[in-house]
């Protein structure tokens, strides 16, 4: 789970990170109040789940309070495209107005676990503002690493390490080190899947500074923590994907594409993807519609896929193992019952109590393409959602 | 001979008692596994399916002599389910709870150094030797005994894989799902060694996907020290970057975590690259023919 930059603020200045002087506006109004406020040069900041929006436009710079608000109007309503968001954007309700800080130095700073060593791992780099990935690519040489025991938690000597290898002054030392372990402690005490801060600023006076940050939540560890769930915010995601999860369907993503997919198994559901791909179709979705002892999670999948305009066909291929293929077969003829489906439906299925579910289908008098195997109902469904076959 | 399971193996099942951990263990017990024992605390002394339950693993093993364990703990209590069979000293686990926390992993791990439990899974179908041992939640009746090993970060997607090969003919030494998390217990690595080492298997499918570096470390061994042939495939070519694609483990983070960078790692080191998920059947047919 996603939250944006001012809550992530929020968290970090409760472990005793520093950050800038600032608050959250909703309108141009609150945003001109909370610059006079500040009463300096201040920095509006469109508050989206989104990277890249200093490149966007989304971090604007202004003098006054009157100019602050007419940054805020300029953002504030508007949806934001960024090279991490799709075309249609995402909502700017609110924005960020802090303090502008006077930069001395940008240095990176983040901690995740690795897969690898199954650690968590903080990593900081000298190349500060910049993004991670292209560091690592670039000049790996610059990206400094230290893995973390859990059993004693995060140590002084690693803050040194790491706060000497940046080349930080002699009195920062102290100073980085303590910041570190809190962040450490914000990580695991919240059960972050990743706590950035980038960049953590150097001030011309010489202070540190969290100028950016960025927290994401295991969504598996969501469970005990009530406070972090309450944070998320829904207009920043994409509405099928909300609609889905209201109907049950918990993992499903849009894609671009026109076929709708219903898969059980997510190795599975992304193959299938893979597979109308390669038959030169284009999914309009992930989704894996996971175990279930009753019909509901089917007839909603069928929701979904009338909710989508943009579908011409439907593929569901159901290799069953928890996953029973009657209660499927069932799930389908309701869907088929209660609403009008207006596009071409491939089926396969497979695996456990298949003969009753196919039974259930040719007895019910419904119409839809059968498909033999995986292969044949890529093509099929491809064929489908071009119009040669209904 | 097979990898991990097989005839001798006494299995326990963490949970029997539960509604998951009942309809699959039925279903092991019927496939011919050894079913010894059942732990869940509080039901000690009661019979479970016909088998004794206990309150702990330490006295299960004893009573019994279960040398693995099949989990079906719901996610918060997992970890700890886990550390306890650690600490009594099982030397096999297979964790099929699906959405444990990274967090309660990463304790896991460190617990499980040095140890000499073997963890697979969380979040996995299990293992299985065809005609041996079913100890896990795949469909039983879709297996063929053989000489093929098969590892997977996937459940359904092997479950068809399976099918592929028992189709044609092509019998299976042992099937082993890894799991789609993030941090799994046994990595590709791991199970290829065990592959490589049993006079069985003589060819791997190894069925990965997007997310992490896996997919490049079992490269690297497959290139230095895997005497024996490899097909692969990797789902995932059509993700989307950032999107987490169902298992906890399969997000694109970084170009590593790509599907096209995994199958470029794949084929430099000499495995044989299945064209679509429907043809690592007959990809692995021609494998065993040139042989």
């Amino acid at each position: 789970m996603k939250i944006h930059e001012y809550q992530a603020k929020a968290l970090l200045a409760q472990y005793g990170i520093p950050v800038p002087r600032g608050k959250v506006a909703s309108t141009p109004t609150e945003a001109r109040e909370i610059a006079a406020e500040i009463g300096h040069k201040v920095v509006i900041k469109a508050q989206v789940y989104a990277g890249g929006r200093g490149k966007a436009g989304g971090i604007k710079v202004v003098n006054s309070p009157a100019e602050a608000k007419k940054a805020a109007s300029q953002l504030i309503g508007t949806r934001f495209v960024t090279h991490q968001t799709g075309p249609e954007g995402v909502l700017v309700s609110k924005v960020l107005v802090e303090e502008a800080s006077d930069v001395a130095r940008e240095i990176y700073l983040s901690i995740l676990v690795d897969g690898t060593s199954r650690l968590p791992v903080m990593m900081a780099s000298e190349a500060g503002g910049m993004e991670i990935e292209e560091v690592a690519q670039s000049t790996p040489e610059k990206i400094f690493k230290n893995y973390i025991d859990p059993a004693i938690g995060f140590q002084p000597f690693q803050g040194r390490k790491l706060a000497y290898g940046m080349n930080l002054d002699g009195g920062q030392i102290g100073e980085a080190t303590r910041l570190m372990a809190n962040l450490y402690k914000l990580f695991i005490d919240k059960d972050c899947s990743l706590a950035e801060i980038n960049p953590l600023v150097v001030t011309a006076d010489g202070k540190l500074l969290a100028l950016d940050a960025k927290l994401n939540f295991d969504d598996n560890a969501l469970y005990r923590h009530k406070d972090i769930q309450e944070l998320q915010d829904k207009e920043q995601e994409e509405p099928l994907e909300i609609q889905a999860r209201d109907w049950g369907i918990n993992n499903y993503v849009k894609m671009d594409g026109n076929i709708g997919c219903m898969v059980n198994g997510a190795g599975l559901a992304m193959a299938v993807n893979d597979l109308i791909q390669y038959c030169g179709g284009r999914a309009a979705n992930f989704l894996d519609i996971g175990t279930l002892n009753n019909t509901e999670r089917v007839v909603n999948s069928f929701k979904m896929f009338i909710a989508d305009p943009r579908i011409k066909a439907v593929l569901v291929n159901i290799f069953g193992g928890m996953a029973r293929v009657d209660v499927i077969a069932k799930g389908i003829v309701e869907a088929y019952q209660q609403m009008d489906i207006p596009f071409p439906v491939v089926i396969r299925l497979a695996g456990t109590n298949l003969e009753e579910g196919q039974r259930i289908l040719a007895e019910s008098g419904i119409s839809f393409i059968q498909a033999k195997d995986f292969y044949d109902c890529a093509r099929k469904v491809v064929e489908a959602a071009k119009g040669v076959m209904k | 001979m097979s990898i991990l399971v097989d005839e001798s193996t006494r299995l326990l099942v963490q949970g029997i008692t539960g509604s998951e951990g009942s309809f699959h263990t039925q279903r092991c017990i019927e496939y011919g596994t050894k079913v010894v024992a059942g732990v869940t605390p509080g039901k000690g002394g009661s019979k479970h399916l016909g088998v004794p339950v206990f309150n702990t693993i330490e006295k299960a093993m004893a009573e019994t002599g279960a040398n693995a364990s099949l989990m079906f703990v719901p996610p918060a209590f997992a970890a700890d389910g886990i550390l306890e069979a650690t600490d009594a000293g099982i030397p096999l686990i297979v964790c099929i709870t699906e959405g444990i926390p990274v967090l309660d992993m990463v304790k896991v791990h460190r617990y499980l150094k040095g140890k000499s439990t073997r963890l697979i899974g969380p979040n996995c179908p299990g293992v299985m030797s065809p005609g041996k041992c079913k100890a896990g939640i795949m469909v039983g009746e879709i297996h063929l005994p053989g000489n093929v090993g098969v590892i997977s970060r996937s459940g359904t997607l092997t479950y068809d894989v399976v099918s592929q090969l028992t189709s044609l003919g092509i019998g299976q030494s042992t099937c082993v799902g890894i799991g789609g998390d993030a941090l799994p217990g046994s990595t590709f690595v791991d199970i290829l060694k065990l592959f490589q080492a049993d006079q069985d298997t003589k060819a791997v499918v190894l069925i990965g996907e997007i997310g992490g570096t896996m997919e490049q470390e079992a490269a690297e061994f497959i290139s230095y020290k895997m005497t024996k042939p490899v097909v692969a495939f990797v789902a995932g070519s059509t993700a989307p970057p950032g999107k987490r694609m169902g298992h906890a483990g399969a997000i694109i983070t970084g170009s590593a975590g790509k599907a096209s960078e995994k199958i470029k790692a794949l084929l430099q080191a000499g495995a044989t690259i299945a064209p679509t998920p429907a043809e690592v059947g007959l990809t692995i047919k021609k494998v065993l023919e040139s042989l």
